[in-house]
């Protein structure tokens, strides 16, 4: 999928109002994806996240479409180690800081949120795309350029999770067109503690169900007892 | 609430070159869905295309669970859903969409629909006139080849007129003017459109005019139908330009006030 949606939402306080009682009626962690276009916002924002009944804050250091900011912080060791510790001053909660595949290295980043104190790096984000219209001679979205997610970016994934895991001790949070529990279980071998699930649920919004179903499996055919005991235990040729 | 089901296509038909209709086995659907609604196809069960195509109901079965679409080909996925069979079965998500035609049961509605927006209004009409209601249903196409159901219309409405743009075939121009003629001469208590943008545009301004009470159905690219992608924003009427609004089409429409949108 190559989309330019953006990160369109109506702000932290409709959140705070309309989306986290809805979420509070499940039996899950919340973590909230907070995304500011300076220092100032990401500071703000997790001041207010800091406030609330939530379980954790994923920082969005790479979403390719916002035009300002988020793009630039997230590419570099020293952008993505500045705006994590101007959080982790006033974030007590769990934060993960979330990764550009949009880099020649994708391990400066990730160290740079390790340095800066983040608990967690989930990675990939969408990487940057374009698809071109033949007849129209123009590109298909309206942006130009878009990022790309879903099976596509899976391969690129895993090798990234794989170099980070090998670069920083903290946990990874891999995702990146995981649909099936096979899916899953390869981002797991690669080093992900944890793994999450976006386009495919646009497509079946049982997905989750279905790679958890998928993970038992995978554990039974194996003789598997605990789930963590595969995580990074991929063997290079 | 909303099913993932596998339907059984039960019948196919071709209507024209490039405009196929389906009849699916969807009790499931058909027993809550209301006219204005549309599901979400799987096309295949491979990841190319990966995403869902958002299609219009065209009519339903109550006593049968029998749900009907028509589309057009037009690109990938509505290519490889026009080649699937007749006893196979397809992976819909339905009915979808809050925002649904509200049907009348007294007094006059005008319906008018373009091109290949005409399909969403069959089941409207239908259950309008089953109701009580008159229907005046005003139809434009392109050209004489482009032009579909007219039989199946005449049969929902109290009175159908058909345009082609180019004079082909029925009455030569615009549907709307046609409806503009009609509310010269007696109001309609509704009106309801699908159709092309510029159509749509026309036929809001038209009933903010008139005063007269109107319901449109928007069409958008979607990435998943299910208020989840966010992908299918409209700005909401009158939205300030520091801090524009927005509805989502697969969630507070597709069918919306006219005077609610601003397109």
């Amino acid at each position: 999928m190559l989309n330019s949606i953006g990160l369109q939402n109506p702000g932290v306080e409709f959140f705070m109002e309309n989306d986290l009682p809805w979420l509070k009626r499940f039996d899950t962690a919340i973590i909230v994806n907070a995304c500011g276009s300076t220092i100032d916002e990401y500071v703000e924002l997790c001041k207010v996240l800091n406030t609330l009944d939530i379980d954790g804050v994923e920082l969005n250091l790479s979403c390719p479409n916002v035009k300002a900011g988020c793009l630039a912080f997230g590419t570099t060791y020293e952008g993505v180690k500045e705006v994590t510790s101007q959080v982790r001053k006033v974030l007590d909660k769990p934060l993960i800081v979330k990764l550009t595949p949009n880099v020649t290295d994708i391990t400066a980043p990730a160290k740079g949120a390790e340095d800066a104190g983040a608990d967690g790096v989930s990675l990939i984000n969408t990487l940057l795309g374009m698809s071109i219209d033949i007849y129209k001679r123009r590109p298909h979205l309206a942006n130009n350029t878009g990022g790309l997610s879903g099976p596509a970016v899976k391969p690129v994934a895993v090798r990234m999770v794989y170099q980070v895991s090998k670069a920083v001790k903290i946990p990874i949070l891999g995702l990146g067109g995981i649909i099936t529990g096979e899916d899953a279980i390869e981002f797991m071998l690669a080093g992900a503690q944890a793994i999450s699930i976006g386009t495919a649920n646009f497509i079946a919004p049982d997905t989750c169900l279905k790679v958890i179903d998928g993970i038992e499996k995978y554990m039974k055919k194996c003789n598997i007892e605990d789930i963590n005991s595969i995580v990074g235990t991929v063997e290079m040729n | 609430m909303p099913v993932n089901i596998k339907a059984k296509l039960i019948k196919k038909e071709q209507l024209k070159q490039d405009i196929y209709k389906f009849s699916m086995q969807a009790k499931e659907i058909v027993d809550i869905a209301k006219p204005g609604n549309f599901i979400e196809i799987r096309v295949t069960d491979s990841i190319e295309p990966l995403l869902r195509r958002p299609i219009s109901i065209y009519n339903m079965e109550k006593d049968t669970g029998i749900l009907e679409i028509i589309f057009q080909v037009k690109g990938k996925g509505t290519k490889i859903l026009a080649e699937r069979k007749e006893g196979e079965y397809i992976d819909i998500i339905g009915p979808l969409g809050y925002g649904t035609f509200q049907v009348k049961n007294t007094g006059t509605v005008a319906i008018i629909g373009g091109g290949i927006g005409v399909f969403p209004l069959y089941e409207l009409a239908k259950q309008t006139k089953a109701a009580g209601a008159m229907v005046n249903t005003y139809l434009g196409f392109r050209s004489k080849d482009f032009v579909v159901l007219e039989e199946e219309f005449k049969n929902v409405s109290s009175k159908l007129i058909i345009t082609t743009d180019d004079g082909t075939y029925a009455e030569s121009g615009f549907a709307i003017n046609k409806l503009k003629e009609d509310i010269s001469v007696n109001k309609p208590d509704m009106i309801y459109a699908c159709g092309p943008l510029p159509m749509l545009k026309a036929v809001q301004t038209l009933s903010i005019e008139q005063g007269i009470p109107c319901q449109i159905s928007l069409e958008e690219k979607m990435g998943c139908g299910l208020g989840a992608c966010l992908g299918c924003a409209v700005k909401t009427a009158n939205s300030p330009a520091d801090a524009p609004q927005y509805w989502h089409v697969c969630k507070a429409g597709p069918v919306f006030d006219a005077s609610d949108v601003e397109i």
